[in-house]
Formats: C-alpha cells, structure tokens, sequence
C-alpha cells in the first residue's frame, strides 16, 4: 500500500520549542542544540521566582488575552488594542515587501480581519501572537505580490486545544522573549541580511545583487548569525 | 518514520521569509507535514519573522483604517472560519491539493524513459516539481544539476554514491553535483521532485530525449 507509514497525525506532542530540537545540519554541521532546562522545568522556575515576569511577558500576556476575547466575545476593544499595536507593524511590513503605502494600507486591514475571524484557531503554545499575525501578513503578502500559492503544512490536529497548557504557553513566551533580546543583539551586518531575507522579498542571489557582496560572503553571514542565535537559545 | 535527511536552515528560512517559489514550498510543506523535527525548526523560523517584524519601524495606518477594518469584518463571514480538513489521504495534505480528483491513483504518469515514470504537477513556472516513479532496481541515470533539485522519497527508497534515502528523506542536489540514484529492490520508488532549472542527462540518448519528456 502507498505510503503505509504515513500517519498525517503524527503520535508525537505537538512540537513547538524555539530552535531547542535542531537536528544535526547536513550543510553548516551546525550542532544540535540542547536547553539546560526542558519547557515545564524552565516554566516552574519562572513561577518560583528564579526568573521574574519580564515587560516582555506581561505585555505577550496580554496580547493572547486580546485574542482569547475576540474569540469568546467577539470584544472590539480588546480588537483595538491589538489593532493599535500591530496594525502598524504590519504595514511596514508590507511596504518594504514591496507594496505601495495604499496597497499595504489595504492588505493590513484585510490582514486584521482575517485575524479577527481566525482568532479561534490562535494557539499559544505554538507561537506568539507577534509570529502569528507575521504568517498571516506573509500569507497575504505571497498571494497579493506574487500571485503564487503556498503550500502549508498539514495541521497537526483540529485547531488549538480549548484549554492550552499554560506552562507549555509560559516557556513559548520566554523562548520568544529570548529569541527577540538575541536578534536585537545580532551584530548590524548579519542582522541586516537577515531582516533583508524576510522584508525584502528577496533571495540570496538578489541580495548579492543588490549589496555587492558575493553569495558565499551572504550565506556564510546568515549562517553566523544563526548559529549566534542557537548560542544564546541554550 | 524514521527520517534522516532534513531541509537545510537556508530552506526552511526562506520557506518561512515566503520567498520560495511555489513548486519548492511544496516539497518543503510536504516534508515537514512527515517530519516533526523539521516543523519545530520551522516554527522557529517563524518566530524570527515575528520577532523581525515586531522590532522593525511600524508605518502610521490611516485615520479611518479601523474602522474600514470593522466594516470589513462585518461584510465578512458571519461564522468563525474552519479550517478545511482534506479527507484522509494516503499523501500529505499539501500534495493531495495537487492531485488530480481520485489522488495517486488517478494520475496519468507519463514514460521518461527506462522504465522511469514522472507526471509534472500544476505550478508557477519559476520552479517546477514533478512525481517521480522508478522501478525498484531501476537507476535513473547520472544527471548534473544546472539549478536546485529538491527530491523527496514517498514510497521505497533509492541510493546514490553517498548515502541511501527512504521514506520522508529529502535530498538536496545543487549544480555541483552529479549523481546515479538507484531504487532499492523492493517496491518502486515515488518520489517528489523539485527544480529551478531543467535536469541535464550525461547520456547522449536521454539528452536528445530531454526537450520532448519535459525533464
């Protein structure tokens, strides 16, 4: 029979750590990473105190309460909260991705639509709501600029759990915290390529292009600041 | 499924940055939807598109951006939207979307030669991706790559000079590299395959057949 092994609902708990399981890079030789704690570890030590709530969580914390009101009561303040905060950072978004300031205005209204009527399938232990309003915004930005479908995964399950674990919530949080305080720190030239791959719609040989710089010179800076992000992810 | 040849970060990246063509995306999408290891590394790439979003300069909305976005909402469906289930298939989702109505069995596969059968799947012509099927034993013959080849195994198995790929692994050839894929004895072998440009047969035969099969 074709593809008995294929079971499109894998066994295993939903996988969602943040550049913890990387596996053995066949290219860069890359190690795999290993956090000294495992998430629940991490998220017992936060509520005892070792790691204090940082402005990061709090306001995460409130992002995803945003989201859990749309969905339970459909709440246009909590919208515009949301609205107010991302809005804007979506449309720069779209405007360095290459569209006009009016076709971006455009596609960040539709963007929050989409999320107001998919606010249900949102799951927190699965990404922040910054990244998750990103896969929509790029979603969009894919079928609008260059008219192109893109295949996605298929979904682990039937949408999030009705009540997420929240010390599996709390560590994606921190994971996130973390990851966002390492980019910040990138040092500017591996920073820049990197923003360039995800704003500037372009491919590696486009930003030699466009920088001068050799392809090797561009792959072998994504690949540092990589595996700088990896470093501070242990 | 025990799977040991992965994407690579420059893969998965610019899968998640949305800058792969579409016939890519698709052996990515179907990769990851048999590889749980390769989807947590993509839900962190994500996250630094998140992250790269959330840091970056925000562009002011118009006065009534809101609003319209309100008006939006309420011409929009009334229900919560679902996520379509495909019904169960014996391919991943994202490769059963390209199927013909009936999936794997309904497929016209066409010869290539040497018993070797392909059938070029629908997608944007910056890329193309194909099913490939080899007769257990067969070997498709030593091709140079002038672009990418992504080549995914569904079913069966086959070997090149350096390693051996099954089920879910995923072969990454650039234009360096010349290699004689053979299919393990056994079952035939399926697989998908990617590329940005045309494979380049050594043989003088399959390189006059080249422009006619459409590899």
């Amino acid at each position: 029979m074709f593809l008995e092994n294929f079971d499109p609902i894998p066994p295993s708990p939903r996988n969602h750590r943040m550049l913890t399981e990387q596996v053995q890079s066949q290219e860069t030789g890359a190690q795999p990473l290993a956090l000294p704690y495992t998430k629940g570890e991490r998220a017992t030590a936060r509520r005892n105190g070792k790691r204090p709530m940082t402005s990061a969580d709090v306001k995460e914390d409130k992002w995803i309460d945003c989201v859990v009101q749309i969905h339970a009561q459909r709440d246009q303040t909590a919208f515009r909260a949301l609205f107010d905060h991302f809005a804007p950072k979506v449309k720069g978004f779209l405007m360095r991705s290459g569209m006009t300031a009016s076709l971006a205005e455009e596609c960040t209204q539709d963007v929050m639509a989409t999320l107001w009527h998919k606010a249900h399938l949102f799951d927190p232990t699965r990404a922040s709501v910054g990244t998750w309003i990103f896969t929509i915004a790029r979603n969009r930005q894919i079928d609008i600029l260059r008219k192109q479908r893109r295949p996605e995964p298929e979904d682990l399950e039937w949408g999030p759990s009705a009540e997420p674990d929240q010390e599996e919530v709390m560590a994606l949080q921190q994971d996130s915290a973390r990851l966002s305080a390492a980019l910040a720190e990138l040092p500017e030239k591996q920073r820049d390529l990197i923003e360039r791959a995800y704003f500037g719609e372009l491919s590696h040989s486009e930003i030699a292009d466009a920088t001068g710089l050799p392809l090797g010179t561009i792959k072998s800076r994504i690949r540092l600041a990589l595996e700088r992000l990896r470093h501070s992810m242990r | 499924m025990q799977i040991n040849h992965h994407l690579s970060d420059e893969l998965l990246m610019a899968y998640s940055a949305g800058i792969l063509p579409e016939a890519f995306s698709l052996v990515v999408a179907t990769h990851i939807s048999m590889c749980d290891e390769c989807r947590a590394r993509l839900a962190s790439f994500d996250a630094i598109g998140g992250a790269m979003m959330d840091q970056a300069a925000g562009a002011d909305v118009s006065d009534d951006s809101f609003a319209s976005t309100l008006k939006l909402i309420s011409d929009g469906p009334k229900d919560a939207i679902l996520t379509e289930r495909v019904p169960a298939s014996k391919v991943p989702a994202p490769l059963h979307q390209y199927l013909p109505e009936g999936g794997l069995d309904a497929i016209r596969w066409r010869s290539v030669g040497m018993g070797v059968k392909q059938a070029i799947l629908p997608t944007s012509k910056d890329a193309s991706v194909r099913l490939l099927k080899i007769p257990a034993g067969v070997a498709v013959p030593d091709h140079g790559h002038r672009g990418t080849e992504l080549t995914l195994v569904l079913q069966g198995a086959f070997r090149d000079d350096h390693d051996r790929f099954g089920p879910g692994d995923l072969e990454i050839a650039d234009e360096d590299m010349h290699h004689t894929p053979v299919a393990e004895d056994g079952e035939d072998c399926i697989c998908l395959a990617a590329t940005d440009a045309p494979l380049r047969f050594n043989g003088l035969l399959p390189r006059i057949a080249q422009p006619f099969v459409g590899i």
